[in-house]
């Protein structure tokens, strides 16, 4: 990360959205001096500022990604703490939270202050380290939270390991919850998944492939949430993918559950049946499930009861998707293309208006950190992105900055573009 | 041999691709092919072509059926099984294929665990994929001479009434048959434990009927397709045991009486004698089990001669 720019900004006649206030005016100024949001610049630093013509663009606060990898430290061929933070910068993100289940894992301290180091030397965007809630994410013994804690960890997970054990789960929200911590989860009975390739229904049943059932998600959640409530933790669960556990989240959420959730734009804006030729770059997990499942999730996100976009961004080279079907991993490299899908999912749609939108991409995901970012407010880091409605674009393989292969996006006409990113005042997009 | 000049397929990767009319074309040939496997020689149709019998699963019954099919057309046929080739070392079935395509052999004939896998080759390569078994996806030439075979029998296939029986959901054998006879007009019956035979099938396979009463399953068929259960793919959770199987869904005499008297019993091998049929039905007058295995090599030779003849050098 580099110190903030010394040079003032103006970003002039922009719609300027602020979700945290409640701002949407058509045309207003950002000013920003020494790294911070001002309310205005004095005529001196007015006549030195960059000027930045924002007519026709919307300016909002740089969005937060509470889901993705980044390669670094270990799998340095799918992605580095370099490529990635230039493709979240290209895709709107100024802070990114890195999933733990990296090569060593973030069960520890030492491998919290190595990605500390890539990253003081190689990002461009603000990256948080989230850390595992079990000792190399094996699901067996709580990994050490409290000393996490006080490395800075704000956030810990088993990513898609999950975490199996409902005794080991519960005494990790109250354990993490003394240190305030929030636990994140994915929600997958993984008894219930064995070989699973997709979505289980219709089209896997006709396809020939093994399936993940809806209520291996189902279940989890709701154990998830019953144990929220019984040690009074918060729990945020990820990527949510299926109708019923948007139902389980909202009936724990209206009892007054700790519990918020997010989803991918993936899955707002394709179903199961984009898997008919088995593209094994919509190879996800969770998986891409029904039209009934995507009408939920576009329901929740509109309510609130899913808060947060995440990317799920999850690099891979391209060659380690071009094989059979069941033998390619999951995952696929979302992060800049994760505003103009889910712009088109929800907005396009009619789902959300834009600036919902923009919440579920800034103050959701702050407030489930509980972080300052995700606002336009005075005083605060000039984290900002532009934004180009208009502009339609199509991804290729050349155009992106990340090394993962597995962007399932491109050649796709895209809506809306990502204009130009700032992370304290300074462009790094 | 005038139908070849209007095939187009490059690849035989599943039933789900071929129209009626390339299906009622493939028949035709197998209808020429047939009357010359009783004869010392079939036409050399294939002579000078090399097929590459790419079996990365334990067959024996398919693979021998395609290598005679080709050697009967004149073909050269390498067979290349998983123990025997690169894949154990490492190597992806994309850079096997494409080896050998640049040893220019003229099509690859693949089984596969992996469902997808032979489209997937098909797509890669230039010459001709023919899939003989992709996971649990299809097996188009089963299906194929399963079709035919009823057609031979019944003089025709719209209207027939054929009960699929045993395990569905793991059978790429089922999805391949119901894909083809449904093509064909027959009328589509699924029948077997709830766990093998999950009630979506009949909205991934829209006109197919699931019928959880065995008699009425069997009642109304013209024919009985029996599949074999999978061992190798069930985990234990799919049903109790194989005698369990056999005691609530075996072909026994008993349930056999409740078929019409011409049904046939039909099955696509290898039989698990005593597990899904008595071997006294297996080899009595109903069934038409070694029918299917000899069309099954003029099928094949249909098949291999329209995908690979009809294509210049």
């Amino acid at each position: 990360m580099n110190a903030p720019d010394p040079t003032p900004l103006w970003i002039r006649d922009a719609r300027v959205i602020d979700p945290t206030s409640g701002r949407d005016e058509a045309r207003a100024d950002l000013f920003v001096k020494d790294g911070l949001i001002v309310e205005r610049l004095s005529p001196k630093d007015q006549k030195s500022a960059r000027r930045i013509n924002g007519k026709g663009l919307v300016a909002a606060p740089g969005f937060i990604d509470l889901n993705c990898r980044l390669g670094e430290p270990g799998r340095p061929s799918r992605e580095t703490i370099r490529t990635g933070t230039l493709a979240a910068a290209a895709g709107g993100f100024t802070t990114v939270l890195t999933m733990p289940d990296t090569s060593p894992c973030v069960d520890n301290a030492g491998t919290l202050q190595l990605i500390r180091e890539i990253c003081s030397r190689d990002a461009s965007v603000r990256v948080i380290p989230a850390g595992t809630l079990t000792k190399g994410h094996e699901g067996k013994a709580l990994a050490p939270l409290g000393s996490l804690a006080k490395a800075g960890v704000l956030a810990v997970t088993d990513t898609i390991s999950g975490v199996q054990n409902n005794e080991i789960m519960r005494r990790a929200l109250e354990y993490a919850a003394m240190f305030g911590l929030v636990v994140l989860d994915h929600c997958q009975d993984s008894s219930m998944t064995d070989g699973a390739q997709m979505h289980e229904g219709a089209i896997s049943l006709r396809l020939g492939l093994r399936g993940f059932p809806s209520a291996s998600e189902d279940i989890v959640a709701a154990s998830d949430c019953a144990l929220a409530e019984l040690t009074g933790a918060r729990i945020h669960l990820q990527h949510l993918s299926s109708s019923r556990t948007v139902e389980t989240v909202r009936r724990a959420r209206s009892r007054g559950a700790q519990v918020t959730a997010e989803v991918s734009p993936l899955h707002l804006l394709l179903t199961d049946a984009a898997l008919v030729g088995y593209d094994t770059r919509l190879k996800l997990n969770p998986p891409l499930r029904e039209e009934s499942d995507r009408q939920a999730l576009l329901a929740a996100l509109a309510e609130g009861v899913i808060s947060v976009i995440a990317s799920d961004h999850s690099p891979y080279h391209a060659t380690d998707k071009d094989c059979e079907f069941d033998q390619a991993p999951f995952g696929a490299s979302t992060i800049e293309v994760a505003f103009s899908a889910a712009y088109e999912a929800a907005v396009l749609s009619g789902a959300i208006d834009l600036p919902t939108l923009i919440a579920r991409l800034t103050s959701g995901p702050a407030s489930v950190l509980k972080l300052e970012a995700g606002s336009l407010r005075a005083g605060t880091p000039a984290d900002i992105v532009l934004l180009d409605l208009k502009s339609k674009w199509t991804p290729t393989a050349k155009n992106q900055h990340s090394l993962g292969g597995n962007n399932p996006l491109i050649g796709r006409t895209l809506h809306g573009k990502v204009a130009g990113t700032f992370v304290g005042g300074r462009q790094v997009a | 041999m005038a139908t070849r000049n209007t095939w187009k397929q490059k690849d035989l990767t599943g039933i789900e691709t071929l129209s009626r009319a390339e299906i009622d074309q493939i028949f035709a040939q197998a209808d020429r092919l047939l009357p010359t496997l009783d004869q010392e020689q079939s036409p050399p149709l294939l002579r000078g072509r090399t097929i590459v019998n790419l079996f990365l699963e334990p067959s024996t019954r398919t693979r021998t059926a395609f290598e005679i099919s080709a050697k009967r057309l004149g073909a050269e046929v390498v067979s290349i099984n998983t123990t025997g080739s690169s894949l154990v070392k490492g190597e992806t079935l994309r850079d096997t294929a494409l080896n050998i395509q640049a040893l220019k052999a003229d099509a690859i004939v693949l089984r596969h665990s992996s469902a997808g896998a032979a489209a997937y080759l098909g797509r890669a390569l230039d010459i001709s994929v023919i899939n003989a078994g992709d996971g649990a996806h299809e097996h188009p030439t089963q299906a194929l001479l399963d079709a035919y075979t009823l057609k031979r029998k019944f003089g025709k296939t719209d209207g027939l009434k054929v009960t699929i029986l045993g395990d569905i959901l793991f059978s790429r054998v089922a999805r391949s048959d119901i894909l083809c006879l449904a093509k064909l007009g027959v009328e589509v019956t699924l029948a077997g434990p709830a766990t093998l035979v999950p009630a979506r099938l009949a909205e991934a396979f829209p006109g197919v009927r699931i019928e959880r009463n065995l008699r009425k399953a069997l009642s109304s068929a013209d024919a009985v397709m029996l599949l074999r259960i999978q061992h190798e793919r069930q985990t234990t959770t799919h049903f109790p045991s194989l005698a369990e199987y056999t005691s609530q869904f075996g072909l026994n005499e008993a349930r056999a009486s409740w078929l019409k008297p011409k049904a046939i019993i039909m099955h696509p091998g290898p039989i698990n004698r005593g597990v899904e049929v008595e071997s006294a039905l297996a080899d009595g007058s109903r069934s038409v089990i070694l029918s299917q295995v000899t069309h099954g090599v003029a099928i094949r030779m249909a098949v291999l001669h329209l995908c690979i003849g009809a294509r210049a050098r």
